[in-house]
């Protein structure tokens, strides 16, 4: 990969980014810029366009019009290099319930071409991060859901990736499943990975660095929470949510 | 060229990833593995044992009125012909009508009291014979044995009466038939059966395997996670499909093996051309189990679509029933289904041992449909990703 297209460019980089279905725009216009190494929230009610704006970010969906950039490569021309270097996990399990735990990590490191090296080593420094070790032969859908969880987050991070997205990741997860799964995100954040992390949780969505508010396909707000908190003049983010959305409808 | 080689180096390690992957489910999938060995042994014991469309040993009632070394000496004819088996005597046509009605006996043979006087006599005797028509096909065999039998026996007849009076008839009869059955001479219909055989179950095992195992991965959610990897759709078909190719042709040589060890069908054309073709055939069963994969969304709606192929390429293949009779409507429609023409080259290079010079029509076919299905497929297959 040449270095030049990556080196301190804007981990995420949209600009008038646009993706209709039909008559119906999911995605109108957004423009935002996530620099290297931060957390960015993406907050919104189901149907405001936040996973069409992770598919497209993905390289999976080709926007109507609009540019993006992520980690530097061109949302359009090189998706399979944005392919190679992200890390996805989405609000459904979609491993394989009938391989095991080992078998999973295996696989998903056979397709991003991990060495033997490489996949050995990585699989021991993940499992103890997830604390899979001692369950690395049982069979993935015989897993809790936390365990679950945490198996996917371990298989979207098996092949270094320097962006990692989760869609909705702690979903029907419990407290303490979810205290750990952070804790996982937060470590690996210190060493210069950028999350990308839609969610419907206030209490996730404050410890972020940054927050996008989508809203029928539009971003109302974006910026760091205690900026958006200020400019709203109100005391939490589900106040600042509701300020934005009572503007919109009013008219003008 | 250090580039190309990693792009092929990668390329190459995740179809090898598909493809490990792919075999610990089949492992571990219980009802696929029942589609790849059960189902070829269950069709082989079906179609070997109980689908047998030879006619032999027909039960029939006999009424022997005459009771004379001359009824004993025809009725042992016709025992000996192999396709009547006396297992009852009868005592009126009640009792005939009875046995017929209830299925005992599905031939009757009935000697009047004159019989053996008549033939002694040198006057025209005759002997009756029913037959129950419900099943054409043993009927048919019945009337014609019964018919060949007794004329054969009144020729003897007549030329012994003709020799007790002086007379010497020569050479024989003047004009006379003498067929000779080429390819499968004991006309059995297990010979004629287990070729094609073959054919259907390697097109059922590989459609509904490769149709299953890419629903299965939309279904349950597992496709989503794929899209975003670097995988390419061509590794991931590949990958997924390869197995089911080795499944295949384990399937094949299953059936191969059972037809000539078991029931001793011989291969009397070349086996490498049978395996070559039998390779081609493969292709064109994944791809139109990949076809259907593209058109359901669950396993439920790809087994439906699945039967809906399968079973008009049972009845309109020529498997059971033969295509010269079939109206041209329907002959055309088998003309559409790959098997047709795998069962010609199958029932050809088996029974008759012919080369590539007499299949050429069928396997210009066959290549159609590998390249014209495989190519649809993919192209649906490509579009569902979107």
């Amino acid at each position: 990969m040449p270095a030049a297209n990556t080196a301190g460019a804007p981990a995420i980089f949209v600009d008038k980014l646009t993706k209709k279905f039909g008559s119906r725009t999911a995605v109108d216009q957004i423009s935002f810029s996530v620099p290297a190494g931060k957390i960015f929230g993406l907050l919104g009610p189901n149907g405001s366009g936040k996973s069409t704006t992770i598919r497209l970010l993905c390289g999976v969906l080709l926007p109507t019009a609009g540019t993006g950039t992520v980690l530097g490569y061109d949302i359009v021309r090189e998706a399979e290099a944005i392919k190679q270097n992200v890390g996805y996990m989405s609000q459904r399990f979609s491993l394989y319930e009938d391989l095991t735990v080992g078998e999973n990590l295996e696989f998903y490191a056979g397709i991003y071409g991990l060495s033997r090296e490489e996949c050995r080593q990585r699989r021991q420094e993940l499992l103890t991060l997830a604390g899979l070790t001692a369950r690395q032969h049982q069979l993935a859908g015989a897993l809790s859901g936390g365990w679950k969880q945490r198996l996917a987050l371990i298989c979207a991070l098996l092949h270094q990736p320097r962006l990692l997205i989760l869609d909705e990741p702690t979903a029907g997860v419990d407290p303490v499943s979810r205290r750990i799964f952070w804790q996982i995100i937060r470590q690996t954040v210190t060493t210069g990975v950028t999350v990308l992390v839609s969610t419907h949780y206030m209490e996730e969505a404050e410890d972020c660095d940054l927050l996008g508010f989508l809203f029928s396909g539009r971003l109302l707000g974006f910026g760091p929470p205690a900026l958006l908190k200020q400019q709203a003049n109100v005391a939490n983010l589900d106040d600042v949510f509701l300020a934005y959305v009572e503007r919109e409808g009013e008219p003008g | 060229m250090n580039r190309l080689n990693n792009r092929f180096r990668a390329s190459w390690s995740r179809f090898l990833a598909v493809f490990k992957k792919e075999i610990i489910q089949i492992k571990r999938d219980k009802p696929s593995l029942g589609i790849a060995f059960g189902m070829p042994i269950m069709m082989l014991l079906l179609f070997g044992y109980a689908v047998n469309t030879d006619v032999d040993n027909l039960p029939t009632v006999v009424w022997d009125q005459s009771r004379s070394a001359e009824s004993r000496e025809l009725l042992a004819s016709f025992v000996n012909t192999g396709y009547f088996g006396i297992n009852q005597y009868a005592q009126g046509y009640q009792e005939i009508r009875e046995a017929l009605d209830g299925g005992q006996s599905r031939v009757a043979l009935v000697f009047p009291p004159d019989y053996a006087a008549n033939l002694q006599l040198g006057k025209p005797a005759t002997v009756q014979v029913f037959i129950d028509g419900s099943d054409p096909q043993v009927a048919r065999t019945a009337l014609s044995t019964a018919q060949l039998l007794v004329q054969a026996k009144g020729a003897a007849l007549l030329a012994e009466g003709l020799a007790a009076r002086g007379i010497d008839q020569g050479s024989g009869p003047l004009l006379e038939a003498r067929p000779r059955i080429w390819y499968n001479p004991d006309m059995k219909s297990l010979v004629f059966n287990i070729p094609a055989l073959i054919g259907l179950i390697m097109q059922n095992v590989t459609i509904m395997l490769t149709a299953f195992a890419l629903v299965r991965e939309r279904e349950r959610g597992t496709m989503e996670q794929l899209v975003v990897t670097p995988v390419r759709p061509a590794e991931l078909l590949l990958g997924k499909l390869a197995p089911y190719v080795l499944l295949g042709l384990v399937s094949f040589s299953i059936i191969l093996a059972a037809g000539i060890y078991w029931f001793g069908v011989p291969v009397k054309g070349s086996v490498p051309l049978l395996v070559l073709l039998a390779i081609l055939f493969l292709f064109t069963s994944l791809s139109i189990g990949l076809l259907i994969s593209t058109f359901s969304r669950t396993q439920l709606q790809a087994m439906q679509l699945a039967f809906m192929v399968l079973l008009p390429s049972i009845l309109l293949s020529g498997f059971i029933f033969p295509r010269e009779t079939m109206p041209w409507l329907i002959r055309g429609l088998g003309n559409l289904i790959p098997l047709t023409y795998f069962l010609v080259i199958l029932r050809g290079i088996f029974l008759k041992d012919i080369g590539l010079a007499h299949l050429q029509g069928e396997v210009f076919a066959l290549l159609a449909f590998a390249g014209g299905l495989f190519l649809l497929a993919v192209l649906r297959f490509r579009k569902n990703l979107d």
